[in-house]
């Protein structure tokens, strides 16, 4: 008797970087960003407590054309994490009915993307309101 | 009948998700692009006296904290499921590797959080 041995198809190593899965592969890199843009504000609070002089070597960081062009990187990968978040949002929660009828996906990612709008208003106003 | 652990990691995962569609892209324009360029706040929105002043409430304190370790944990749990389906390690060492990182980072943003003071 010999041990059973299921025929696996072969896998191409490098399918994350052909479409049509390059897409995924682009968004889940849009979660790192995120988790590299939280790390660039913990590095302001290590120089914040580390004192006056190490918070103004961070802004001045913040003020290089390499910090100010990461940003711009920074700020498509929010706007594209945006949008595939309330893409996928209405696949991974239970089906809406309202009314008795089912809500169509494409509306509850309208609802959530009209959500992030406002939210993005609303963190604007607020910066200019509590600017100096 | 063994428990899977993966659904405690969805909670940060999922928080951080909603925290960063709802505010991230304003966030990262404020602090990245406007206020270093001094565009619409003023060049000292985000002076060492502001910044200190705001990382001395304990309400400011805990913004930071939920920002930066959501968004930490959200990266966390992505990049070891991309690792994974990208067959580079196995499951256990990429759990580790990545939910270790953001359990350390989490522990250096609070301990930087409590060194800034009150």
């Amino acid at each position: 008797m010999s041990a059973p041995r299921p025929y696996t198809r072969p896998i191409d190593p490098q399918w994350w970087a052909r479409p049509p899965y390059l897409a995924y592969t682009v968004r889940e890199a849009a979660g790192a960003a995120i988790a590299l843009y939280a790390l660039i504000l913990l590095w302001g609070v290590i120089a914040l407590a580390r004192g006056a002089a190490a918070y103004e070597a961070w802004l001045g960081f913040l003020r290089s054309p390499l910090s100010l062009l990461l940003h711009v990187i920074l700020l498509a990968a929010m706007l594209l994490h945006v949008w595939t978040w309330f893409r996928i949002m209405p696949k991974t929660m239970p089906r809406l009915v309202i009314g008795g009828q089912y809500v169509p996906q494409a509306r509850i990612t309208a609802g959530g993307l009209a959500v992030a709008a406002a939210g993005f208003i609303v963190v604007l106003l607020l910066a200019l309101w509590v600017r100096p | 009948m063994k428990r899977a652990i993966a659904p405690v990691f969805w909670l940060p995962f999922g928080a951080g998700g909603v925290i960063a569609a709802l505010i991230g892209p304003a966030l990262v324009l404020i602090t990245g692009i406007a206020a270093p360029l001094g565009i619409g706040i003023g060049p000292d929105f985000m002076s060492f006296a502001r910044a200190q002043a705001f990382a001395h409430h304990p309400l400011g304190k805990l913004v930071l904290l939920a920002i930066i370790a959501l968004f930490v944990w959200h990266g966390a749990e992505r990049i070891y499921l991309t690792l994974h389906d990208m067959h580079l390690a196995s499951k256990p060492a990429l759990a580790w590797l990545c939910y270790g990182a953001a359990g350390v980072i989490t522990i250096v943003t609070v301990i930087a959080l409590l060194a800034v003071g009150f």
